[in-house]
């Protein structure tokens, strides 16, 4: 019994140092991430490999979700008589949850692993190491341009990945089961508000980027230098980004949303 | 053993230096001294706290307790900012190269020219294609470094660790893993690129027959103390035992095969490890 509660509070206490390194670690980041402006060059590399190529996932992704929404909405909807709000359904569901929510955990799989890898491997390899003697800050160099491109990379990645899924909805449910093309679209524009569903969904997903972009880079950064290593911190980068994702909409939400939208 | 202290005008001045990670000792006691111009290799066997010495003269790790002097900078006192302005006169060969691997040969000379210098790009290219040809490498400065043996890779950091004709450069583990005419190559070019340069130049290393060749002084680490000391003539010369014992290899002596441990009759009987 003891030896149990021990090891609940040694990982407990090891997770608050680590989220204690975290927020200098962020610290840091946002301290030397001059150069990342300065040679935006630099940032935008970053912004292709995290973003432009993420692309194919996110904007599949994006249509098959679109495509299922279209299916379960209808279905739902014709029974009270009210398909032709299938637009509304589809973009506010897109806009508000699905659309940020899902893009980040994709961009969490698919650009947050390959950030701490990279990083990661960087580490092993002594490259990290090396630019540090020849007086070139890791921090600033490597990290900083990682992580502002995740970070917007991310917001675009949603936007995309809500109009492939809107796309998507009206293909199945205006093309194929025929709920009228002008109600799809006129409904959808006359409910969804700018300022409440798309600015907020737009925040999440900039909230989602910071999160994803931060526990990637960091557990790159902090991973031990080895093949185990790196392999513990990709695995640690996609389950808590999730985690972050998850819990950040609720918080997020429930300020957002209150009832009356 | 008599030792010779090297003489002249001292570049590095390691005094009293203690280190430990966390509170486990590596380091005790140490005392050396760099001389401008010169190469100088510390030796020891794996884990003697070598590589460690080479992290602490290069800023990269704080000692516990002692100082040490670079161009008459206390390192222990420096700020970050100060430090990196001493790293840009530093160059360090890192023990696989540690090349940057998203980034060809070419570019990978140029990044600390990229990065600290001003220079138009044909500048850049000139100064980097002449530390490709001092090393043998021109030929190969579009290759990745994924397309470069260990030996050429190993070139290719020195040729970016003296991109900046730096007044030190460290080596750290210079020979690992190359096979007899790589190590032989680098090995001639780490005297040469030192003379060539004017530099100071510091290696770390086990291969002591190579190095016998090439340096001008040697250190000897054991248990993370300086156990002896002295030039090539005098290290071949030496009776001491530890010495002895890694010029020629043996592998009775004062260094021990076993890691610490207790008595191996009690962990038998015991069936304990």
């Amino acid at each position: 019994m003891t030896r149990i509660l021990r090891a609940i509070g040694a990982r407990t206490v090891d997770g608050i140092w680590r989220m204690g390194f975290a927020a200098r670690f962020f610290a840091a980041i946002l301290m030397r991430s001059g150069t990342s402006f300065a040679r935006f060059q630099l940032t935008i590399r970053e912004i292709f490999s995290t973003g432009v190529l993420s692309l194919i996932i996110i904007l599949v992704s994006g249509f098959f979700v679109g495509l299922v929404l279209g299916l379960q909405g209808y279905e739902t909807l014709q029974r009270y008589g009210s398909s032709d709000a299938l637009g509304i359904l589809v973009a506010l569901s897109l806009v508000r949850e699905l659309g940020p929510v899902v893009a980040g955990l994709l961009f969490a799989s698919r650009a947050g692993s390959a950030l701490t890898a990279e990083i990661g491997l960087m580490k092993t390899t002594e490259q990290l190491k090396a630019m540090d003697m020849m007086a070139v800050d890791p921090i600033a160099r490597v990290v900083a341009p990682r992580f502002w491109g995740g970070v917007i990379s991310m917001p675009l990645l949603a936007a995309l990945f809500s109009t492939m899924g809107v796309f998507g909805a009206w293909f199945i449910g205006v093309v194929f089961i025929g709920v009228d093309d002008g109600a799809f679209w006129s409904q959808m524009q006359a409910s969804v508000d700018f300022r409440y569903d798309i600015v907020n969904g737009v925040i999440k997903s900039v909230v989602f980027g910071f999160a994803v972009a931060l526990i990637a880079v960091f557990e790159g950064y902090d991973s031990a230098p080895t093949a185990e290593g790196v392999s513990r911190a990709i695995t640690r980068t996609v389950v808590n980004s999730a985690l972050a994702i998850l819990a950040l909409d609720f918080v997020l939400t429930s300020f957002m949303f209150r009832g009356n939208g | 053993m008599s030792v010779s202290f090297p003489s002249g005008d001292t570049l590095v001045d390691v005094s009293s230096v203690d280190f430990a990670y966390d509170k486990r000792p590596i380091l005790s006691g140490i005392n050396l001294r760099i001389p401008r111009g010169k190469l100088v290799a510390i030796m020891g066997g794996s884990g003697c706290g070598k590589t460690t010495l080479l992290r602490l003269i290069g800023g990269q790790l704080r000692p516990t307790g002692g100082t040490i002097t670079v161009d008459g900078q206390d390192l222990t006192k420096l700020a970050r900012k100060d430090m990196y302005a001493l790293r840009r006169r530093v160059g360090m060969l890192f023990q696989f190269g540690a090349l940057f691997t998203d980034l060809s040969v070419f570019e990978n000379v140029a990044f600390p020219l990229r990065e600290h210098t001003d220079l138009p790009d044909d500048m850049i290219r000139d100064l980097v294609l002449m530390k490709l040809h001092a090393v043998g490498l021109r030929g190969a400065h579009k290759l990745m470094p994924n397309e470069l043996s260990g030996g050429m890779a190993r070139r290719v950091a020195l040729a970016r660790a003296v991109a900046l004709d730096p007044m030190l450069i460290m080596y750290d583990e210079p020979f690992a893993g190359l096979d007899p005419i790589s190590l032989a190559v680098v090995g001639q070019l780490i005297r040469k690129l030192n003379d060539a340069l004017g530099a100071s130049s510091i290696m770390v290393t086990h291969d002591v027959h190579e190095s016998l060749e090439i340096v001008d002084y040697i250190y000897f680490l054991s248990g993370g103390k300086v156990v002896a000391e002295g030039t090539p003539d005098e290290i071949r010369a030496s009776t001491d035992p530890f010495v002895k014992q890694f010029v020629n290899a043996e592998t009775d002596g004062p260094l021990p095969f076993h890691f610490p441990s207790g008595s191996y009759r009690d962990a038998l009987m015991e069936g304990r490890p």
